[in-house]
């Protein structure tokens, strides 16, 4: 971890290098973000209109859950759950093939710091950019929502956009964007050590990546439970 | 030049050097010799500071490796370049990429001059209208090239091959044999080559070292090997039909048969 946290070699490189990883960590995993937001932000809404059926229970309450549930779980944790999987096993299996090919004893006789050339680009580049996709997140699964509202008979547009105005709270999208950037880094850099210290070949690389997720899956439900303890309480 | 005295290495227990001592002569190719698993790409890891021996030391010029701080080292590592047994070439890179990448890290070179350096070093490997080119678009003869590339790029004192023609047809392998052997005379570097290859041994051999079971067996060159009196030598170079009739000729040569 020393290793990986100095300055680096060659700040040129290393903005190069992060802006590479910006692109391949953050900017790749759009699509993937919006695609299950947007369904998970419906399937919310679909859920809230069926199970809430009581007549004491104002009808734009459907739009105030589904917020509330996107802001607080599920653009953060779900969302890094999820990215745990394409972001972690990229980083790991990356890395690990690049310690089986002996790329990284390259770089050691170059004189390169290898853990800080290779880990800390793909650190603060997921960390940088992980709040992107956890606002996005949150604006395509309310739009989700608003699809369902929008297209079916189950609730009224109005009435739904009216519940996801109600009682908001500034200081819960701030909770999901703290979360989401300890995530990413627990992601970042929970993978990039399981990739780095690969000994072996192609399987021992298979493992290292199954172990990455696991592990950094785990890390991230332990941190949410601590961090909302912390900053809901 | 590179003095090993003395070095022993030990893995869980196991002894996998045991009380190296050897010399390897700036300005020529140093062969480092001796069958699968015995030691020698163990040596040339400790050679270069990727392990460390538990006992002995290694001398570059007069500077001991094993006493360097982390900043002697890093000064040490840009005089040597490697080539290593699977090229080692970063995939996300083009050929021009690998090439220039060490000259981008250390080079003062303004990025005009690093091109103009990254295709000399290119040019004279003998590869043209690669620069583009991914490592997984290229041949296993070419990889090595750009890798000999790479590794000349910083004008390096100490040039390091793990296994250079493993893989490679008979004629790629001299190809890329002589390549380092002119590199090695052209530039005046200390080449340490780890290689079983017999072909290598008896074409480029100017300093031999040969490994048996972790000891240093025998030292000599590429004519004297064909005189030494060193069994598991002669067992292990001269293994083949072809290589046995080599020896033959060359004592009767000598002998003025």
């Amino acid at each position: 971890m020393a290793q990986v946290f100095r300055r680096p070699d060659k700040w040129r490189v290393f903005f190069s290098q992060l802006v590479f990883e910006i692109n391949k960590l953050g900017v790749d995993s759009i699509p993937l973000v919006v695609i299950i937001s947007i369904f998970i932000g419906a399937v919310i809404a679909i859920q809230m209109t069926i199970n809430i059926v009581s007549p004491l229970i104002p009808s734009y309450s459907t739009g105030l859950a589904t917020r509330e549930i996107l802001l607080l779980e599920f653009s953060s944790t779900m969302m890094c759950l999820i990215l745990a999987g394409k972001v972690g096993s990229n980083i790991s299996s990356e890395i690990g093939t690049m310690r089986v090919t002996e790329q990284i004893d390259a770089m050691e006789i170059m004189g390169i710091n290898s853990a800080n050339f290779i880990v800390l680009p793909k650190v603060i580049g997921f960390v940088l950019f992980v709040p992107v996709l956890c606002v996005l997140s949150m604006f395509v699964g309310l739009w989700g929502g608003w699809l369902v509202a929008r297209f079916t008979d189950m609730l009224t547009v109005e009435n739904y956009v009216f519940g996801i105005q109600s009682f908001f709270n500034e200081w819960y999208v701030w909770y999901g964007i703290i979360k989401t950037v300890v995530f990413a880094y627990i992601i970042a850099t929970v993978a990039a050590f399981y990739g780095y210290y690969v000994d072996g070949g192609s399987l021992e690389v298979g493992k290292a990546s199954t172990n990455a997720v696991v592990s950094s899956s785990i890390l991230i439900l332990l941190a949410d439970v601590i961090l909302t303890k912390l900053l809901l309480q | 030049m590179i003095e090993v005295k003395n070095i022993s290495k030990w893995f869980d227990g196991v002894q996998v050097l045991h009380d190296i001592s050897a010399v390897f002569e700036t300005g020529k190719t140093n062969l480092i010799i001796g069958q699968s698993g015995s030691g020698k790409t163990v040596l040339l890891k400790c050679l270069v500071g990727l392990l460390h021996p538990e006992e002995g030391e290694i001398y570059y010029d007069d500077a001991c490796l094993n006493t360097m701080n982390s900043e002697q080292r890093k000064q040490l590592r840009m005089d040597i370049g490697m080539l290593f047994q699977g090229s080692a070439l970063f995939d996300n890179e083009t050929v021009l990429g690998n090439v220039i990448f060490p000259l981008k890290m250390f080079s003062p070179l303004s990025h005009a001059e690093q091109l103009e350096r990254a295709h000399f070093c290119i040019e004279r490997v003998g590869l043209k209208n690669a620069d583009s080119k991914y490592p997984s678009e290229i041949s296993g003869g070419m990889q090595k090239r750009v890798a000999i590339a790479r590794a000349i790029a910083l004008n390096p004192k100490y040039l390091f091959c793990d296994e250079p023609n493993s893989g490679l047809d008979p004629k790629t392998s001299i190809m890329i044999d002589e390549l380092l052997s002119d590199i090695t005379h052209e530039y005046g570097i200390t080449t340490v080559i780890n290689t079983h290859d017999m072909n290598s041994v008896l074409g480029i051999g100017e300093h031999i070292i040969f490994i048996n079971k972790g000891h240093c067996d025998w030292t000599g060159d590429d004519r004297s090997i064909y005189h030494s009196h060193s069994q598991p030598l002669n067992d292990f170079v001269f293994a083949s039909r072809l290589f046995k009739e080599v020896k033959k000729y060359m004592e009767r040569d000598s002998a003025g048969v």
